[in-house]
């Protein structure tokens, strides 16, 4: 753990993160994708929800995909994991590539594939079980052995959360018992620990009370450069504060569709489509 | 003005009325049903009681049961529950986790694996006893034995243990399986790490519906496992449960009404202390992996 990164967070009092300072603007000096799809199309029970999606989501930045609820925006997030083969009827075509690697060749293997594409969902959903185990079950089942190696993840997993000093009296009581915000820090802490390259997040902040959720906005800044984060936010502030770019989809024809890609800033304060000028200036949506 | 406000009082005055009738009903009959349990349980009490001794428990029949005690009933008894379980409760966890974790996506199969355990849940005990005596007595050659009764007391509790076992999978919050699949944990893992852990408490009601069926079962077990009340030496001796002997007791056996009511004593302090014990199991089970 490198000392001199540590600071204190400004939403947290008293938390210490080793995540660096918080980053404000654009990250990416030279975007380098680390996903790439191409012709994307997600359809359930043959009525497709998203069509035609091409996009690159570049390494280190945060993306924020915006836009109406039904839009396709969460169909596109878990495709990019697979966790859309979870869903019955559920039908992706198109191509997805992940750090060049096509997610769909039969031989990928999606456990593997999902440790390297973790994801935080809007309802925080730790497991039924102690803090500890919430994030060491995990580690063990995909072979992290070793007393002292699971204790190091666990603790640094939670302070990169930034919620070490705040569980760590209670690492063997239920997590079910700690807040909604903690829940949901709990969940990335839990992703983190797989060391993944991506984090997915479906309205991480939604279900949660405003000081929680500036907890997390701040921690998801804090993620910035070192993973690369995808979110999808109906909070445009939220998206406008942590963004480097950002996705706006639009319902055309009650199929979900992406109109507009770019830096966050140009998508926010000079949108080449009329439909995304009118969606960030709350005239429609 | 006035006059509006007087009625909204009179509708709430006759709300409040419909109230407390609908309050009065469900009192009533929540008496009832407590009451058909205490007095069950009283007359096995003021009946029983003197009979049930430490020399009941441990002597065999004598007499054919009007004296000595119900030891041999006792084990048999045992035994044919063993045989039941463990034949039952593999099967209908295996039956119960595909049922809800592999046919999600639909399939013709596990709608007629449902309908079929419906039906079988209907089906009268004496049913299950022919077919037990026909399959396995004459079929399978075990003959009036333990093994063959608890193979059709098996059949019979199948269908509650599997829907029991299968709801309580389904009432699982989606949000933990997604959240396991999402971390790459294997479908076993979030089986065995999740979710039967938070279905426990239904599983164990589940088993103590079909323990208390399969014990309480008098009409299977006739034709299966006989009524011999000799001590059983092995699960291919014929052996008599504690239902089919009190049956015995009060229908076919003059003076044998105490050893009857000794005897279904026995039984419901059985059933009770089964089910404490399954109830404690699935505490203990909970506690460890600690559910709030």
């Amino acid at each position: 753990m490198n000392e001199s990164l540590e600071t204190t967070g400004t939403l947290a009092p008293g938390a210490t993160y080793t995540l660096g300072d918080l980053q404000q603007g654009a990250a990416c000096c030279v975007p380098t994708p680390i996903i790439d799809v191409q012709g994307l199309r997600v359809s359930y029970n043959g009525i497709t929800a998203l069509d035609d999606l091409s996009l690159q989501i570049h390494q280190g930045c945060i993306t924020a995909l915006i836009g109406p609820s039904g839009c396709g925006k969460t169909s596109f997030l878990s495709s990019l994991n697979r966790l859309t083969d979870l869903i019955p009827h559920a039908r992706v075509e198109g191509r997805i590539e992940f750090d060049g690697l096509n997610i769909h060749d039969p031989n990928v293997d999606v456990r593997a594939l999902r440790t390297h594409v973790g994801m935080i969902f809007q309802r925080p959903n730790p497991f039924p079980l102690s803090v500890r185990k919430n994030i060491e079950m995990p580690l063990r089942e995909h072979g992290i052995a070793g007393k002292h190696v699971l204790h190091e993840r666990l603790e640094r997993a939670l302070t990169d959360v930034g919620l070490w000093d705040e569980v760590k009296d209670r690492l063997d009581q239920s997590a079910l018992g700690l807040s909604g915000g903690q829940q949901q820090r709990l969940c990335i802490a839990r992703a983190l620990a797989l060391e993944p390259k991506v984090l997915l997040m479906d309205e991480p902040c939604s279900a949660l009370d405003p000081i929680s959720s500036g907890v997390v906005e701040d921690l998801v800044l804090r993620l910035k450069g070192r993973y690369t984060v995808v979110i999808v936010t109906h909070n445009l502030a939220q998206a406008k504060r942590i963004a480097n770019y950002a996705a706006f989809f639009w319902m055309k024809e009650k199929v979900g569709k992406l109109i507009e890609y770019g830096q966050s800033r140009q998508i926010f304060e000079e949108p080449g489509h009329e439909l995304t000028a009118a969606y960030i200036s709350g005239v429609r949506g | 003005m006035n006059n509006q406000l007087q009625q909204q009082r009179l509708v709430r005055a006759a709300r409040i009325h419909s109230d407390h009738f609908f309050a009065v009903a469900v009192y009533v009959a929540a008496v009832v049903v407590a009451s058909a349990f205490a007095w069950i349980v009283l007359d096995l009490l003021l009946n029983g009681v003197a009979k049930l001794s430490w020399e009941f428990m441990s002597e065999l029949p004598r007499s054919s049961g009007r004296k000595g005690g119900i030891s041999s009933i006792l084990v048999s008894t045992g035994l044919i529950l063993l045989v039941t379980l463990v034949v039952a409760v593999p099967l209908a966890f295996a039956a119960a986790i595909w049922l809800a974790e592999f046919t999600r996506k639909g399939g013709k199969l596990a709608v007629y694996v449902r309908l079929s355990l419906d039906v079988l849940a209907g089906v009268p005990s004496i049913v299950f006893g022919l077919f037990g005596s026909a399959f396995f007595c004459v079929f399978l050659g075990l003959g009036y034995s333990i093994a063959a009764g608890g193979l059709t007391l098996a059949c019979m509790v199948l269908p509650i243990l599997i829907r029991t076992t299968e709801a309580g999978l389904s009432a699982v919050p989606e949000g933990w399986r997604q959240g396991a699949a999402a971390l790459g944990l294997s479908k076993f893992a979030t089986l065995w790490q999740i979710l039967l852990p938070a279905a426990a408490p239904s599983i164990a009601a589940g088993l103590m519906l079909g323990i208390g069926r399969a014990m309480a079962e008098t009409a299977a077990l006739i034709f299966t496992s006989g009524y011999v009340d000799r001590m059983p030496e092995s699960i291919f001796d014929s052996g008599r449960a504690l239902a089919v002997h009190i049956f015995d007791l009060s229908m076919n056996i003059p003076g044998g009404d105490q050893a009857a009511y000794g005897s279904a004593l026995a039984l419901i302090l059985a059933i009770g202390l089964i089910n404490a014990m399954a109830l404690k199991l699935s505490d203990t089970l909970l506690a460890k992996r600690i559910v709030a």
